[in-house]
């Protein structure tokens, strides 16, 4: 494509060249390709009043086309309906949100909103929007369409999956327009990280999709397939191409609203190429082949054969320590005695003894799990808040190590007993055998259930692993409830402890060990319950911080969730990628995408 | 002869086709036949003989449980043997020295060559139970505590994988050879009834027969597996499986049985036996069965590695038997990670001993339809 666009372009030098004598021809070919540099260089001037907003990065060059991986095709572009990483992945370069959350500091900084004030209760928030700017189709941005999209996200048919967040104790945000410039948000109660729920919320083009609102069709606006014209945002890139099965193209938002010390309107990239690349051994194999600039969510074993070869290949690895991901282990507490499923009923008995719990939790090897399965590369978790979130994770958090004795006196305790052949039994002489369900196909999440089955095996619990199918497993853990354990793993969206409400709070959507009802099985899951929400409206962070600091005493005392360990994030990107900063937050490689630069100019990637 | 060729035969022409009526008797065994080849069978059979012994007695030959997982050695590479230490001297003996994990760089591993572990023989080491019946220690051979020996190195679990190969083995061998003699049987039932009543029983069976050689077996395999309950025990799961391999492929001995029985019960002997008074079981066991012998046997012979590899895909799948139990099948699984497969060769084993074993038994078989061609069985 860029050969094409130098054709293009060539074609007015034409003129010129032919004016001038052949023996200077190459010469001048040679200062058309400067000129044509410089061209591209001229951007929309800015505009009077446009409020730009000023980066501190290191400056610098235009030019060049960054080629990265998805691991499936974007099933739509439209930022309301989106939930696939790979659709987000491709709109989060399309699209801007009022109030960002920096990536690398976990802090909130200035975006679309270039400062806001919040009212002393805590419940008025007023948003003051960047003048001048305009949306990648050069029409204006105002405060017309940043009401327009909260209309459109907290309108029900719509089923947007951004509307939950917007809904504080069942009642929605309300967005009022003061001023063209002004905007008003009103929370039904104190939020103490209200801010942070506008990042990632894509402010759309009233002036485009209006229309199609109207119409009721705001699920279907907005496929890969639309026109590359008609989606139109305010992030740093628009959609420029959409091969299906091979790749989308986005190219530079010439109106972009951030600009470099120098005045350098942003992002330097031409375009971000996307592949459509499968599965992660596929990324690696086109990382290594030098086919992708930057790869994200490395495998640990492929990092390592990356290692090996570092210095020749010309990339470098970054091994940014353990994520926001967590996985862990959990016991099926939902109250099953309308169902009827009788065997699990009578297991139950077991899983809700919580010293049959902490047995388990006792007998796990998590070192073992982090250097068999992750080599080495993650870290061991006894609660459920990962080391990378520094803000918030208790550090005085008990780290017991593996102790099987200890174990086995807990079983003991509350009625367990061996037989001859060292077979755990019960009170009742019952044998105690139940399953692991886990996703197949996910190797890392096998292998740790396999550890996890040789290491209750020494405490004499009869354990099978079951790897299902994905939709089959959440079938059974959000549906059915037909299983009795689950290996599973959660990612936090932000460092806050707001985006976990749902899966601490009683009748939280992602509750996963008791979905059932919304009525608590044990005390400690009213306390935890008690806990999340006095936190929601807490506005002082030490004090928010005790109550969260207690809720994951409860969480590691109690083990709902039995937590195992939290794997790296492992990321590698070409050598002269500039800028590069990945983070350990959601989005990893190319969060500040509109930064990036290549040094010298990239040799022309093969499709 | 022209009876023999024909059954041999139509091993490729599914489609058997009755045989004349009256046919020249066939070869007598004895006397005419070429002698030096009698002994060419045991070129199978004593290898074969050898592999399934060896895999029988897993617990002997192995150095270690097949479950025994070493958390600090996963995929560590197959020990090397000495003969020479590090001060020169030569030991007549071969030993190891111990492997350990430096801390920073996994997936490197190191020897300590401060001490060196001779390889014993008949050593005394983790409890296993031969023929399920009484409990042993002795293994074949084996090294000192703390030192491992492991001659085709570790899996992802540090689990010693000449031991799990050896027990992974009993379960695939088994399996095919289990599920070869469940279908043959079927088949050779089925077929002999086909074959000897004939009119609409045949008819019907045959049909029916055609019905199951249209299946594409391993999506019936896939379809079954999945209707199952989540926690199937290794034990079931595999009985399981052989049932369900043994009991889809009883279609094709079926067909070839038939033929040789339709042939054989228009024999003038067992038309003669019939005129005094033979009853139909006196002459299926008396002269009908022992013409189907070669055809039995040589089908055994080549649906046997069949079901292996019917086996192995299954476990491969996740549908045979399931972890710690090893077979050939579950243990290629990690093979599915480029690293695994680029980088550690010992892994490919089960692989490189599927392929020996499915080549000991079509050499089986080869020799088998020589004979029966020849009439020597």
């Amino acid at each position: 494509m860029d050969n094409f666009e130098i054709l293009g372009t060539l074609g007015r030098f034409r003129q010129i060249l032919a004016a001038l004598g052949r023996q200077r021809f190459r010469v001048q070919l040679v200062l058309a390709g400067i000129a044509i540099t410089a061209a591209r260089l001229t951007l929309p001037a800015p505009y009077p009043n446009e409020e730009l907003l000023v980066t501190s990065n290191p400056i610098g060059r235009y030019g060049g086309r960054l080629v990265a991986a998805l691991r499936s095709e974007p099933k739509t572009l439209n930022p309301v309906t989106a939930v696939d990483v790979a659709s987000l992945e491709v709109i989060r370069r399309m699209t801007a949100d009022l109030i960002h959350i920096n990536r690398y500091t976990h802090r909130t900084e200035p975006a679309l909103a270039k400062t806001w004030k919040v009212s002393r209760d805590g419940r008025h928030y007023i948003l003051h929007l960047r003048r001048g700017i305009r949306f990648s189709d050069g029409r204006p941005f105002n405060a017309d369409d940043v009401v327009f999209t909260f209309q459109v996200l907290l309108d029900e048919k719509v089923h947007s999956p951004q509307r939950d967040l917007l809904v504080v104790g069942g009642e929605p945000i309300a967005a009022r327009k003061i001023d063209a410039y002004t905007v008003e948000f009103e929370l039904p109660q104190a939020d103490a990280a209200a801010e942070r729920i506008f990042d990632s919320i894509a402010i759309l083009p009233r002036h485009v999709l209006q229309k199609v609102y109207d119409e009721e069709k705001m699920d279907q606006a907005w496929t890969p397939g639309t026109p590359s014209g008609e989606v139109v945002g305010l992030g740093p890139f628009r959609l420029k191409e959409y091969n299906p099965g091979q790749h989308i193209i986005l190219e530079r938002n010439p109106y972009y609203w951030k600009a470099d010390r120098t005045g350098n309107r942003l992002p330097y990239l031409d375009e971000i190429a996307f592949l459509f690349a499968g599965s992660e051994d596929a990324q690696f194999a086109r990382f290594q082949a030098g086919e992708l600039d930057v790869v994200s969510r490395l495998s640990p074993d492929n990092f390592s054969l990356l290692e090996r070869k570092r210095q020749a290949r010309g990339y470098k690895l970054y091994d940014l320590g353990p994520g926001f991901q967590y996985e862990f282990l959990f016991f099926n507490l939902n109250d099953m005695s309308s169902k009827g499923t009788e065997p699990i009923v009578r297991e139950q008995e077991w899983f809700r003894k919580v010293e049959f719990r902490q047995a388990v939790s006792a007998a796990l090897d998590r070192e073992g799990i982090v250097r068999l399965v992750y080599q080495g590369r993650g870290a061991p978790l006894w609660g459920h808040v990962t080391p990378a979130n520094k803000m918030w994770v208790d550090a005085a958090l008990p780290r017991p190590p593996r102790s099987l004795d200890r174990a086995r006196q807990l079983l003991k305790s509350v009625g367990f007993s061996w037989k001859d052949d060292g077979t755990l039994i019960d009170s009742r002489g019952e044998i105690v055998q139940f399953s692991i369900v886990t996703n197949a196909g996910n190797s890392q999440r096998e292998k740790t259930a396999t550890i996890i089955q040789d290491d209750l095996a020494k405490l004499g619990m009869r354990v099978h692993v079951v790897p299902l199918e994905f939709r089959a497993l959440t079938d059974r853990v959000f549906h059915t409830f037909d299983y009795e354990a689950c290996l599973l793993g959660l990612v936090s969206g932000d460092a806050d402890p707001n985006p976990e409400m749902n899966v601490w709070i009683l009748g939280g959507g992602t509750h996963l060990w008791n979905l059932s009802q919304s009525r608590a099985s044990a005390q400690w899951e009213s306390e935890i319950d008690g806990l999340m929400r006095r936190q929601l409206t807490t506005l002082d962070y030490h004090q928010r911080k005790k109550l969260y600091d207690r809720v994951q005493q409860l969480v590691a005392e109690d083990l709902p969730l039995i937590c195992l360990v939290s794997p790296n994030i492992l990321v590698g990107a070409k050598e002269n990628l500039e800028n590069f900063q990945p983070a350990n937050l959601s989005d990893y490689a190319l969060w500040n995408a509109d930064q990036l630069f290549f040094r010298k100019a990239s040799p022309d990637q093969p499709r | 002869m022209a009876l023999a060729d024909k059954s041999a035969s139509a091993r490729h022409a599914s489609d058997a086709r009755p045989v004349p009526f009256l046919t020249p008797k066939r070869q007598a065994p004895t006397g005419t036949g070429p002698a030096q080849r009698a002994g060419k069978l045991w070129l199978a059979l004593i290898p074969l003989a050898a592999v399934h012994s060896l895999v029988m007695f897993a617990g002997f030959f192995a150095p270690e449980d097949y479950a025994e997982q070493d958390r600090t050695l996963p995929l560590a590479p197959p020990s090397r043997l000495h003969f020479v230490d590090p001060h020169g001297r030569f030991h007549v003996v071969p030993f190891v020295y111990r492997i350990v994990p430096p801390p920073a760089r996994p997936g490197d591993y190191l020897e300590d060559q401060s001490r060196v572990f001779p390889i014993g023989i008949l050593v005394r080491g983790t409890p296993y139970r031969v023929a399920g019946i009484f409990t042993s220690r002795r293994h074949l051979f084996g090294v000192e505590a703390p030192a491992k020996i492991f001659l085709l190195g570790r899996d992802e679990y540090g689990r010693d994988q000449l031991s799990r190969l050896l027990y992974g083995g009993r379960v695939s061998l088994f399996a095919g050879l289990l599920a070869a003699v469940l279908s043959v049987t079927t088949g050779a039932l089925l077929g002999a009834c086909a074959g000897f009543y004939g009119g609409w029983l045949d008819g019907a069976l045959m049909r029916f027969s055609e019905l199951f050689l249209a299946l594409p077996w391993l999506y019936l395999l896939l379809a079954v597996r999945a209707f199952l309950p989540l926690r199937v025990s290794p034990s079931e799961a595999l009985l399981l499986a052989i049932t369900i391999v043994g009991l889809v492929g009883w279609a094709r001995p079926a067909r070839l049985v038939r033929g040789v029985v339709l042939s054989a019960r228009g024999r003038s002997y067992v038309l003669a036996a019939r005129g005094f008074g033979a009853s139909d079981f006196y002459l299926i066991r008396r002269h009908v069965l022992p013409e189907t012998f070669g055809v039995v046997l040589t089908q055994a012979a080549l649906l046997a590695p069949q079901y292996i590899l019917a086996e192995v895909t299954l476990s491969f799948f996740g549908l045979g038997v399931g972890e710690p139990v090893p077979s050939w099948g579950n243990m290629l699984t990690s093979l599915l990670r480029y690293y695994v497969l680029s980088q550690c060769w010992w892994m490919l084993s089960p692989g490189l001993a599927l392929i020996g074993v499915s080549l000991l038994y079509y050499l089986l078989t080869s020799l088998l339809q020589e004979r029966l061609r020849i009439g020597q069985l």
